[in-house]
């Protein structure tokens, strides 16, 4: 790296990002409100958002915590319903805005999903591997079978257990969907881009090292697991705000199984590589849906494909700066901006 | 300088230089495992600023006593003492940051991560900033990432590496990727530093220059080191004091002339004369 090229100060660097953010915010909103998108490709947008914070919470745990837990379905469920069951008991008051209230819904759906994937996170942590992963799946399948049947248990209508809880104010939409989507890219980036994100990055590459060095690697590993819990719940929340209606039976381990997917598909590590990866993975059946009996064929195609010529996923673990690319068309050099906008993250 | 102090007899503590107290001090440190004794009875003691050497046949225990140091392994038996501090039982952070860092004979570096990050890492404790100031990217957290890519070049400058702070640390050449574990063993700021094998795999000018810069290590933040090598010509011309390990257990401590002329230590490493 030439020592001699100029760079962006830091200060001109933010300033860029957050009028950019807000501008694309701004204009994309505008755009979809327009009625120039119709509802139904609104409605394929939105899903994208919520499976790119799903991605880049397991992309946290998986990609650069190292840790392979299955058990984020679960995670998804608990924030979908807490801040479901909220929703339904505020809205019923008298004066309470559905879609002002919904923020504060959305937190708590993390709040209560990373208070128990804190709880999950003591002892699943202490696990490897494979261990860790079947130890999580586990947990994420008791959540999904409590919520199924605590109804029946405790005699008070509650979750409503298969019978799906229905009702539920559909306060999501494009706007708040783009905006938790950067503010999870923006925090998991400050995060990783900070002396916490590099004793988590070095516990993925030699744990014993990290250990050696004086990180404390069991707290590490929990805050990098419950933040991913949090952003997992927040989904959830979306989610539940999206559909208007959940059940259990939604949260299954193949949901677990999907997120990984696209986690892997993208490119361990890579946030960038999550998000491209979403927005793939729950655009193409849509696209597909002309071919509705080839889709599946296509949809495994692509995973066997990648998997063979770009084992480490679609972007590896390269991920995109802006203030690098502008350092590279205006031949400087820049480095570690901190992005805010969707779909981009550090060098 | 104080030397490694024999031990008299079973069950008793070793000698004490009262003036200067030792840096590390083993008192009968010994681990099983399963039924076989892999290291027993080894009793040191280190000085403050005293480079000492632990050599041995292979198999002989070496590393197993750094895991015992550092708690890797948990000793079945006694204890270890650095500065004033008992650390048996302490966990590995915790005796890392009592002040004892070591490096690991099949290199553990964070290699997906750059240089500098890498010394970043041993750098941890001594940034102080929490999660809030690195999600609002307050005064604190610029403070704290300037000084700290600062310290580690500068650090990194030891074996002039300061160049090549933005490399991955996977892609060095051996020798590079050697001395950048002891940089960051050293920037945890320890009172002892362990190196394990530090010349392995390094032609004889990368030698010379590696014994050259461990004492200069050892002149700049006044620490102790204790280092296991199979290098003779650097043990023998840097080390004060050296212990010879054979089956775990200590057979000779003392200066390299000693060792070098004690009849046990060519025992072991040449086999007994033919009758």
């Amino acid at each position: 790296m030439k020592k001699t090229a100029k760079k962006l100060p830091m200060w001109l660097r933010y300033l860029i990002n957050t009028v950019l953010f807000v501008a694309l915010l701004l204009s994309s909103t505008a755009f979809i409100n327009s009625g120039s998108v119709s509802p139904y490709h609104t409605k394929v947008i939105i899903l994208c958002g919520i499976n790119m914070i799903l991605a880049l919470a397991l992309n946290l745990a998986t990609g650069y915590l190292g840790q392979l837990p299955l058990g984020h379905a679960g995670f998804m469920a608990l924030g979908a319903y807490s801040s479901a069951i909220f929703m339904r008991y505020i809205t019923a008051m008298p004066g309470v805005s559905a879609s002002a209230i919904f923020p504060l819904g959305v937190l708590l759906g993390g709040v209560i999903a990373a208070f128990i994937g804190f709880l999950i996170g003591i002892p699943a942590l202490r696990l490897k591997g494979d261990y860790l992963a079947i130890i999580t799946l586990g947990f994420g399948e008791i959540i999904r079978v409590v919520l199924l049947n605590i109804d029946d248990v405790l005699g008070f209508k509650f979750t409503y257990g298969a019978a799906s809880l229905k009702n539920i104010p559909k306060t999501t939409n494009f706007f708040n969907t783009f905006l938790c989507v950067s503010l999870t890219a923006y925090i998991i980036h400050t995060v990783m881009k900070s002396r916490h994100g590099r004793a988590i990055l070095a516990i993925r590459d030699n744990e014993i090292a990290a250990e050696a060095c004086g990180i404390n690697t069991v707290y590490y590993k929990t805050f990098g697991f419950t933040l991913s819990a949090f952003f997992t719940g927040v989904a959830g929340a979306l989610y539940a705000g999206y559909l208007g209606v959940i059940s259990p039976g939604a949260f299954g381990f193949m949901k677990s199984i999907e997120i990984l997917v696209t986690v892997v598909l993208g490119g361990m590590g890579s946030m960038l590589g999550s998000i491209i990866s979403a927005t793939v993975l729950t655009a193409l059946p849509e696209v597909l849906r002309a071919f509705s009996q080839y889709r599946m064929i296509a949809y495994s195609l692509l995973l066997i494909i990648v998997m063979i010529f770009k084992p480490s996923g679609l972007m590896g673990n390269y991920d995109f700066s802006l203030s690098t690319l502008l350092g590279k068309l205006g031949g400087r050099t820049g480095k570690s901006a901190v992005p805010e906008k969707e779909g981009e993250d550090n060098e | 300088m104080s030397k490694l102090v024999p031990v008299p007899s079973r069950g008793m503590v070793p000698e004490r230089d009262v003036e200067s107290p030792p840096v590390l001090e083993t008192i009968h440190l010994g681990v099983d495992f399963g039924g076989l004794v892999a290291v027993d009875k080894f009793n040191i003691v280190i000085g403050k600023t005293e480079i000492s050497g632990l050599i041995g046949p292979n198999g002989a225990g070496k590393t197993t006593v750094f895991n015992l140091l550092t708690n890797v392994y948990k000793p079945t038996r006694g204890t270890v003492i650095l500065g004033d501090k008992d650390i048996s039982g302490m966990s590995t952070r915790q005796v890392c940051r009592a002040g004892m860092a070591r490096t690991f004979q099949n290199i553990r570096l964070f290699k997906d991560m750059t240089v500098a990050e890498n010394v970043m890492v041993g750098l941890h404790h001594d940034i102080k900033y929490h999660t809030p100031g690195a999600v609002f990217r307050l005064p604190s957290f610029w403070r704290g990432e300037k000084y700290a890519k600062n310290k580690a070049l500068e650090m990194l400058s030891i074996f002039n590496m300061q160049d090549m702070g933005d490399l991955k640390a996977g892609g060095l050449p051996y020798g590079a990727q050697r001395r950048l574990e002891i940089v960051r063993a050293l920037a945890t700021k320890p009172m002892i530093l362990l190196l394990d094998e530090p010349a392995a795999g390094m032609n004889p000018s990368e030698t010379a220059e590696l014994m050259e810069n461990i004492v200069k290590i050892r002149d700049t933040y006044q620490i102790a080191i204790l280092l296991i090598e199979h290098d003779m010509k650097l043990v023998m011309g840097i080390c004060e004091g050296i212990a010879v390990l054979n089956y775990g257990r200590i057979i000779a401590k003392g200066t390299p002339a000693e060792i070098a002329s004690n009849p046990l230590v060519i025992e072991a490493y040449l086999g007994k004369k033919e009758a």
